[in-house]
């Protein structure tokens, strides 16, 4: 379990002094963005660690979930959008010129507040990634049971849907379907994984699910978490970015975050005066 | 005076208020009836049309009729001054072949007007491209048989070398042409029906476009896509004037698409008006009217389920 106590009680974790030192998976310089004429973000600069899980924290309408989705430029999808500023994910310019876009969305993956899978069976969501990332030549048929089931394995989900492989994965639980959701991205091998309010949709059953599941997968990958739940960021989280209005107030570790912040309007915010 | 006038208002009220009815619960009551009439309208006039085509064709089916005669012999000669024949197998070869063809041209081109639509344009250009389908389809049919045989027709001798270009192929081109704004228009739906999120979530995992469409959006859509195309069928069968003046309205079970052909529906317009009321050459078109008519109806029926069908997932 995830509570307060038991994070700090598990062995050889110290993991707030060790991500200070880690490598950085995301690092935005001077990130601005506008929606036609409305902006955004303004001048994001964050150096977001490897192989941790740093929450992004802040009422509604403070850009959090748009930093996010710039990440993997899947916010393009929008018209009128536009960025200056540079976002390097595993130290590479995302948005330079040469870069191919559907190599990026390959290597961040991308969870949404409601579970999305696709209108097709339980075995083909969690191929869906791996079939259009692989060259034919190489797509092996017998390679892909193997991989259906690790993905699974990984995400808990495995025993429960074992035998209804081939049922439409759109008639899963909601707390299933996140979790199938989360399990089609790991067959291409991403970097970085990208969750907007993962547990918005479910129950406090399902949420304790998949905070558990997205415990499990720290250190594999870095995670980067949208959330509106501040108790879920504090037991579920290494470390904790906190913006208001588009900008960046304060990045530090969770416990400290949540404990002595630096600033007085992450303070009210924690303390609930606003938000 | 009394202590309380208050109290005794209220019992006037409560006397005389519960069984009230003002203007407002009349016309509540007559709108409600109109809708029920207007709503039921519709079954009564189906029904109504049925029962009249059967009743003109059933001294037919009840006398002279021999379903297999009527089904399976490909001469029809209603007029021969030795022995009447009532074979429809040629004409329903007729309509067969035509719209066959019909869909061949069809399908390809209002499903990539379809996919054009939903998935390429936006704004501005994608409303624009609707009313202009839309307007397609207001093309009245005469049009579309004139263009037939004053176009087409010229058209098909000259490149194909053939000595009538009024066949299979000229009429199959042009119910094609006819059937596809709806088809498009039908097809258009059935695609904007798959949510976004289906797209985005395929786009966030670095599907291309057309992976996008072809791996998500065209196996959630495809039961929309069928209706359609089984509407378009349903169109073909009972397109009447552009096959009429397209075909060349000879009764010919069709070896090539060079071959001309007569339609069930063009034979009931062609000869209808030329008949003694009640003799059994007008229970015989009556009774292709019947047939027509049950299978539209089989064709529509099953579109329509197939499209309620994706809307209960």
């Amino acid at each position: 379990m995830l509570r307060d106590g038991s994070v700090k009680a598990m062995p050889g974790l110290n993991h707030h002094t060790n991500a200070r030192s880690a490598p950085v998976a995301i690092r935005t310089r001077d990130l601005n963005l506008w929606y036609g004429q409305f902006q955004a973000l303004f001048d994001v600069n964050l150096n977001i660690k490897r192989g941790i899980i740093t929450a992004l924290i802040g009422p509604s309408g403070c850009g959090k979930t748009t930093l996010l989705r710039s990440v993997n430029r899947i916010n393009e999808r929008i018209d009128g959008v536009r960025t200056t500023g540079t976002i390097e994910v595993m130290d590479e310019d995302i948005y330079a010129s040469g870069v191919e876009l559907l190599q990026v969305r390959k290597q961040i993956g991308m969870v949404f507040q409601r579970p999305n899978p696709l209108p097709i069976s339980i075995r083909d969501n969690v191929l869906f990634g791996y079939r259009i990332h692989t060259p034919k030549e190489t797509l092996r048929h017998s390679d892909e049971d193997a991989i259906v089931e690790q993905a699974l394995r990984q995400v808990l989900l495995w025993d429960e849907v074992k035998d209804s492989l081939h049922k439409k994965a759109t008639g899963l639980s909601l707390e299933k379907q996140q979790k199938l959701c989360i399990a089609r991205l790991l067959p291409v091998k991403p970097e970085v994984l990208l969750m907007d309010e993962p547990c918005s949709a479910l129950d406090p059953k399902g949420t304790e699910a998949v905070e558990e599941l997205i415990w499990e997968l720290r250190g594999d990958y870095s995670i980067l978490i949208v959330t509106h739940n501040m108790a879920q960021a504090r037991r579920a989280s290494d470390e904790c970015i906190f913006m208001l209005l588009g900008k960046v107030i304060e990045h530090t570790a969770t416990d400290k975050m949540f404990v002595t912040p630096d600033r007085p309007e992450t303070a009210d915010y924690i303390e609930g005066r606003y938000g | 005076m009394p202590a309380n006038p208050a109290r005794q208002t209220t019992e006037v009220l409560s006397n005389t208020d519960f069984d009230h009815r003002d203007l407002d619960w009349y016309i509540d009551r007559g709108v409600q009836i109109l809708v029920f009439l207007g709503g039921i309208s519709a079954i009564v006039f189906i029904l109504g049309i049925f029962i009249f085509i059967t009743k003109e064709g059933l001294g037919f089916i009840l006398e002279d009729f021999s379903f297999r005669e009527f089904l399976f012999s490909p001469t029809w000669r209603p007029t021969s001054e030795l022995k009447e024949t009532y074979g429809i197998l040629a004409l329903v070869a007729g309509t067969a072949s035509v719209t066959g063809l019909a869909m061949l041209v069809a399908i390809p081109f209002s499903l990539g007007t379809a996919i054009f639509i939903a998935e390429f344009v936006d704004g501005k250009t994608r409303e624009y491209l609707k009313v202009t389908v839309e307007l397609l389809a207001a093309i009245p049919s005469v049009v579309w048989g004139f263009i037939g045989l004053s176009i087409m027709n010229p058209l098909i001798i000259d490149v194909f070398d053939v000595p009538v270009g009024l066949n299979v192929l000229n009429a199959g081109i042009i119910l094609g042409l006819m059937a596809a704004p709806i088809m498009t228009s039908i097809a258009e739906d059935a695609l904007k029906a798959v949510p976004d999120r289906y797209r985005e979530a395929a786009e966030a995992m670095g599907a291309t476009h057309w992976q996008v469409i072809y791996k998500v959006v065209l196996p959630a859509a495809k039961n929309g896509l069928l209706g359609a195309v089984l509407l378009g069928v349903g169109r073909g069968f009972g397109e009447t004037m552009a096959v009429l003046m397209a075909t060349g309205h000879s009764i010919n079970i069709p070896t090539s698409v060079f071959d001309s052909v007569r339609a069930l529906t063009a034979t009931i317009a062609a000869e209808l008006g030329e008949t003694a009321v009640g003799s059994p050459h007008y229970q015989a078109l009556f009774t292709i009217g019947v047939f027509l008519f049950v299978i539209t109806f089989c064709i529509n029926l099953t579109a329509d389920l197939i499209v309620r069908g994706i809307r209960k997932e």
